[in-house]
C-alpha cells in the first residue's frame, strides 16, 4: 500500500515550517521540496524486465544572509524523528559555510508572498492492473518500453510567508514495437486518467505500421530531400534549442546557439512561433527561488528572436524579470503555433521525400550557426506520390536551424500534438511540449 | 563565485525474487514503516511479474560474496578548510580573463563519496566506500562574428580519489593555457573538409571508445532491453569470439581495478567480484559488458558491470572502466608518419545512431599536420564515420607515457533514467581515411 498525497502533503508541510522557522532575525530561508512515489514497469519482448516502485522525498535550503547565501539538499524520510535533526544538521553547516564565503553580488528571491496551491485527484488505476492490461494486450509482439506512474509532488516556503503547493497524478506508457532489427513503430500513451479504449487504439496504429516495417530497407544517397517531421520529430529539433538558445545567461555570454536569431543576423520562417507556457495543473507555478512563472514567455515571433528565459540569478546580473525558469533557462512547457496544413494532407503535399517520425540523439554539429545533426529512427519512410513504400535505412541530417525552420519550412500542420515529458533521470520530469508536424522543401543528409 | 552547493542521499532498495518473478521497492523514508513499505511493493511486483518476465528469475544463480572496497583518496578534497578552497578556486579563476575577448570564465571542483551496502538472504555482505572529483575550466571568448570555447578536458577529467587528483590533472596549472588557446581559436579558420588521417587526443579517444565501443557491447542492449530508449546494437551475440572489431592494434580491457580511475570497485552491484577482462583482442571481440543476470541471459561471459546509479534506481549493464590498452608510438611518431591530417583534442559534439554505427563527433581544438608536421590550428573540427569500419582503420596507438587516465560522470542510458560515472584510458590514436570537415563558413 504506497502512502496517500494528503499525508505527504501533511509531512512535508511540517517540515518546511520547521525549516523556514528557523531563520533568525538577520537570515532568509527558502525551501524548495520536490519529491514523487512512482511505479516503474519495464517491458522488453512484452515480458517484465523490471518493476518497482520508488518513493523519494528531497529538500533544498538556502540560507542567505546579507549578500551571502549557502544551499543544501538532503532527503527527507517523512517521519518528523528522522528528518528534523537531519534539517537542523543541514542548518548549522549551511550557516557555518556562510562565514568563509565570498558576498555575491547576483543572489535573488522572493520576497513578496505569493502563495498558491494545485491539488489534484489521484485518479490512476493501480500499476499492477495497467501492467497486466499491457502484457496481455502486446502478447506476440515484440514490444519494448516504460510505464512511470504515480504522484509528483512540489512546494516552496520561505521565511517571509510565502507557500506553494503542486500536485500532480500521471502516467506516461513509452514504447516501441518492433518489426525486425531496428525497425519499429514508436508512441507513447500519457495523461491523467486511464482510459483502456485510448490505450487500445494507440497500441494499434503501432501494430498496424508492423506491416510496412517488415518491407526491406531502401538506401538513399547524402544528399538533399523533401521531408516531413512529425510532431514527436520536431519536437527533438526545437528540443536541443532548449539546450543553450533560449537562455539569457547564454545570450549575454555570446554563447546562445540562436545568438544570430537574437541580434537579427538571421531570422526564421514567419510562421514560426515558439512560446514557453504555464499551465495549471501540469506544471508548477513557482520556481525553487519563490518567483512565480509568467503565463507565457514568448520567445520567436513571427520567426524573430522575442524574450529569453530568465533565471532568478540571470535577472539579477543582468537587471531583468526573472520568467521562473531554473539555472539551465531552459523551457519546460514548450508551444509552437500551428500552420495552415491538415494532417491528413502532409503525404500529399510531401509528394516524393522522406517521412521522418523519429529523430534521434541530436546535438550542435556547429553551435554559432546553429548547425544541428542527428539520426532517423524507428518508423522512417520513403514516400513516393504521396504514399509510405519503404522503410529507409537510418540516415544522418546535418543541417541549420535557419535552412530547417527558416529558408525551408514550407509548412505547419493545423494540428498540434500534445507530448508530456518522459525525462526520468533522477525524477520524473515535469513539461510537455506542444507542436505541430512540419514540412520541409529540403533537409540535408549526410551520412 | 556562483553559491556553494551541497547535496547528502540517503535510501534503500529492496529487491525481491520470487514465484520467477522479480520486484523492487525502493524509498527516503527509513523509518521502520517506509522499509516495510518498501518491503511489500517489492514483493507484489514479483508477484505480479511472476511468469511473465524475460527470464524465470528462480533459475538465476546470482553471487554470494562478501567484502570491502574504499578509494584510495590521499588528500580528502571536503578535508581542506573552506575558506583555503575557495580563494584557491578563486585566484585560478581570475586568471582565466586575460584579453577582452574573454566574455566568460569559470572554474570549479565537484566531488562526492557514494557509501554502499549490499545485503543478500543467502549472506552476501557488500561494503563499498568510494570518493569521486572532477574539476573544470572553460573559457569562452568571443568576437563580432564568432564565439568559440576551450576546456580543460571537457567532462572527461573524473576521477577516483581526492586532491591529488586535481595536481595530477594538471588542474592548478593549466587555466592560462585554456584561454590561450581559446584566443587561438577565435583567429583560427574553420577546419578544411576531405578525407585525411586523424590523430585524436586522449580527450577526444575517449568519447569515441565510449560511445563505438562500450554502448554497442553492453550486453543488454543486445539482448533489447534498451531499444525503446538508448537503443538497440549493430553487435549480435554470434560476434562473440570470431568478430573482427578493429585492426590488431585494437585491444580494449574491461578494468574496475585501476584505483583512481573513476569507475573502481571491487564488486558490482549483482555482489559480482570485479575483475580486469580484455573485452577486445589483437582486434578480435572476445566478450560483452554483462553483469551476472544478463550472462545467463545470453548464455555468453561477460563482465562485473551490472551497476546502479543510486539507491532508488535498479542496476542495470553499464561501462565502469574500459580502456584501450597503449601501444607502442611516441606522440612524434604519431605526427611523422601523417602527410595531411588534423589532431583533434577535447570532444565537445557527440551523436551516433541508435546500433551505435554511423557516428559523427566534434571536438573544440583542431590542428593540421601536413607532411609530418603540426601547421595551423583550425577552429570548429568534426569527423563522422561508422563503427564497423572505423575501428579497422586504426594504424597507431600511443605508448604508455602518452596513456590518460580519465573519466565522466554522466553516461546515460535506462528506463529509468540513470546517469553514472564511467572511467576511460587511453592513448593517442592515428586513424586513416577519415571524413573530416569544419563549421559554416
Amino acid at each position: 500500500m504506497s502512502i496517500r498525497g494528503s499525508d505527504i502533503r501533511e509531512r512535508i508541510e511540517r517540515v518546511l515550517n520547521e525549516t523556514v522557522a528557523q531563520a533568525s532575525s538577520h537570515e532568509f530561508i527558502a525551501c524548495y521540496y520536490s519529491g514523487e512515489v512512482s511505479d516503474f514497469c519495464r517491458i522488453n519482448n512484452s515480458l517484465v524486465r523490471q518493476a518497482g516502485t520508488v518513493e523519494q522525498h528531497y529538500l533544498d535550503i538556502r540560507i542567505f544572509r546579507g549578500s551571502r547565501s549557502a544551499t543544501g539538499q538532503v532527503t527527507l524520510s517523512g517521519s518528523p524523528e528522522i528528518d528534523s535533526p537531519r534539517v537542523r544538521a543541514e542548518v548549522s553547516e549551511l550557516r557555518s559555510q556562510l562565514d568563509h564565503l565570498p558576498e555575491d553580488p547576483f543572489q535573488f528571491y522572493a520576497t513578496e508572498p505569493k502563495s498558491s496551491e494545485s491539488l489534484a485527484t489521484n485518479a490512476l488505476p493501480s500499476s499492477h492492473t495497467i501492467l497486466s492490461s499491457i502484457l496481455n494486450k502486446t502478447r506476440g509482439h515484440d514490444f519494448v518500453g516504460i510505464l512511470a506512474s504515480g504522484g509528483i509532488y512540489r512546494a516552496f516556503a520561505n521565511s517571509a510567508g510565502q507557500r506553494n503547493w503542486f500536485e500532480s497524478y500521471s502516467f506516461n506508457l513509452d514504447w516501441s514495437v518492433y518489426a525486425r532489427s531496428d525497425k519499429a513503430a514508436k508512441s507513447s500513451y500519457a495523461g491523467f486518467s486511464w482510459d483502456e479504449a485510448e490505450f487500445t487504439r494507440l497500441l494499434s496504429q503501432t501494430i498496424e505500421q508492423q506491416e510496412v516495417l517488415r518491407r526491406p530497407d531502401v538506401a538513399i544517397k547524402p544528399g538533399k530531400y523533401r521531408v516531413f517531421l512529425s510532431p514527436q520529430a520536431l519536437g527533438e529539433v526545437v528540443g536541443i534549442l532548449g539546450w543553450g538558445g533560449f537562455g539569457l545567461k547564454a545570450l549575454r555570454t555570446k554563447n546562445s546557439t540562436l545568438l544570430k536569431l537574437a541580434q537579427g543576423e538571421a531570422q526564421l520562417h514567419p510562421s514560426v512561433n515558439l512560446s514557453e507556457v504555464s499551465t495549471a495543473g501540469v506544471t508548477p507555478d513557482f520556481d525553487s527561488f519563490g518567483f512565480n512563472k509568467p503565463r507565457k514567455v514568448s520567445l520567436v515571433d513571427g520567426g524573430k528572436y522575442a524574450s529569453s528565459l530568465v533565471s532568478a540569478r540571470s535577472a539579477k546580473e543582468f537587471g531583468t524579470a526573472p520568467t521562473g525558469s531554473s539555472e539551465w533557462e531552459a523551457p519546460v512547457a514548450l508551444e509552437m503555433g500551428s500552420g495552415t496544413l491538415p494532417s491528413a494532407e502532409a503525404l500529399a503535399r510531401l509528394g516524393n521525400g522522406i517521412l521522418v517520425n523519429n529523430l534521434w540523439y541530436l546535438n550542435y554539429s556547429d553551435r554559432v550557426s546553429c548547425r544541428i545533426t542527428g539520426m532517423t529512427r524507428f518508423a522512417t519512410f520513403l514516400v513516393e506520390n504521396g504514399k509510405v513504400t519503404q522503410p529507409l535505412g537510418v540516415m544522418r541530417f546535418d543541417d541549420t536551424i535557419y535552412n530547417m525552420l527558416g529558408t525551408n519550412l514550407e509548412a505547419l500542420t493545423v494540428e498540434q500534438s500534445y507530448m508530456l515529458e518522459n525525462s526520468t533521470y533522477s525524477q520524473r520530469a515535469i513539461g510537455f511540449q506542444r507542436l505541430p508536424g512540419a514540412l520541409l522543401k529540403e533537409l540535408s543528409f549526410t551520412l | 563565485m556562483e553559491p556553494l552547493q551541497r547535496s547528502s542521499d540517503e535510501g534503500i532498495m529492496i529487491t525481491v525474487f520470487a514465484g520467477g518473478g522479480i520486484g523492487y521497492g525502493a524509498t527516503s523514508d527509513l523509518s521502520p514503516a517506509g522499509i516495510k513499505r518498501a518491503a511489500t511493493s517489492a514483493a507484489d511486483w514479483a508477484k505480479t511479474s511472476a511468469a511473465r518476465t524475460v527470464i524465470d528469475f528462480s533459475k538465476i544463480a546470482m553471487p554470494r560474496t562478501s567484502g570491502r572496497y574504499a578509494s584510495r583518496t590521499k588528500t580528502p578534497w571536503l578535508g581542506a578548510p573552506l575558506t583555503e578552497r575557495v580563494n584557491r578556486l578563486r585566484d585560478l579563476c581570475a586568471k582565466l580573463k586575460t584579453s577582452n575577448e574573454v566574455v566568460d570564465w569559470s572554474t570549479g571542483v565537484w566531488a562526492a563519496r557514494t557509501e554502499s551496502l549490499l545485503l543478500t538472504d543467502s549472506g552476501s555482505e557488500i561494503e563499498q566506500t568510494i570518493d569521486m572529483i572532477m574539476p573544470g575550466t572553460t573559457v569562452r571568448v568571443a568576437n563580432a562574428a564568432d564565439t568559440q570555447t576551450r576546456s580543460l578536458g571537457g567532462y572527461g577529467n573524473a576521477r577516483q580519489g581526492g586532491a591529488e587528483a586535481l595536481d595530477d590533472l594538471g588542474f592548478w596549472s593549466g587555466g592560462e593555457r585554456v584561454t590561450q588557446e581559446a584566443l587561438q581559436l577565435l583567429a583560427a579558420p574553420n577546419c578544411p573538409a576531405g578525407v585525411m588521417d586523424v590523430l585524436l587526443a586522449p580527450d577526444q579517444m575517449i568519447l569515441q571508445i565510449h560511445e563505438s565501443i562500450g554502448h554497442p557491447l553492453e550486453l543488454d542492449r543486445i539482448l533489447g532491453d534498451e531499444r525503446n530508449y538508448a537503443g538497440r546494437s549493430f553487435v549480435s551475440l554470434d560476434m562473440l569470439g570470431t568478430y573482427q572489431y578493429g585492426s590488431p592494434l585494437l585491444n580494449i580491457t574491461f578494468d574496475p581495478t585501476i584505483g583512481n580511475q573513476i569507475a573502481s570497485y571491487a564488486f558490482d552491484d549483482e555482489g559480482t567480484p570485479a575483475t580486469r577482462e580484455f573485452v577486445i583482442r589483437n582486434g578480435i571481440l572476445e566478450r560483452a559488458l554483462g553483469g551476472t543476470l544478463s550472462q545467463q541471459r545470453a548464455g555468453k561471459p561477460g563482465v562485473a558491470n551490472s551497476r546502479a546509479v543510486n539507491w532508488n534506481r535498479p542496476a542495470i549493464d553499464r561501462m565502469a572502466n574500459l580502456n584501450l590498452e597503449p601501444g607502442t608510438s611516441t606522440m612524434e611518431e604519431m605526427v611523422s608518419q601523417i602527410e595531411r591530417g588534423v589532431l583533434l583534442k577535447t570532444n565537445n559534439s557527440w551523436s551516433i545512431d541508435d546500433s551505435r554505427n554511423k557516428f559523427q563527433f566534434g571536438c573544440e581544438w583542431g590542428q593540421l599536420i601536413e607532411n609530418g608536421k603540426l601547421t595551423s590550428v583550425v577552429k570548429n573540427p568534426c569527423y563522422r564515420g561508422i563503427s564497423a569500419t572505423f575501428w579497422r582503420n586504426l594504424k597507431a596507438v600511443g605508448n604508455s607515457a602518452t596513456n590518460q587516465l580519465m573519466g565522466t560522470p554522466n553516461c546515460g542510458k535506462g528506463e529509468p533514467n540513470q546517469a553514472i560515472p564511467v572511467g576511460h584510458a587511453s592513448p593517442p590514436c592515428v586513424f586513416s581515411a577519415v571524413d573530416v570537415f569544419g563549421g559554416e563558413a
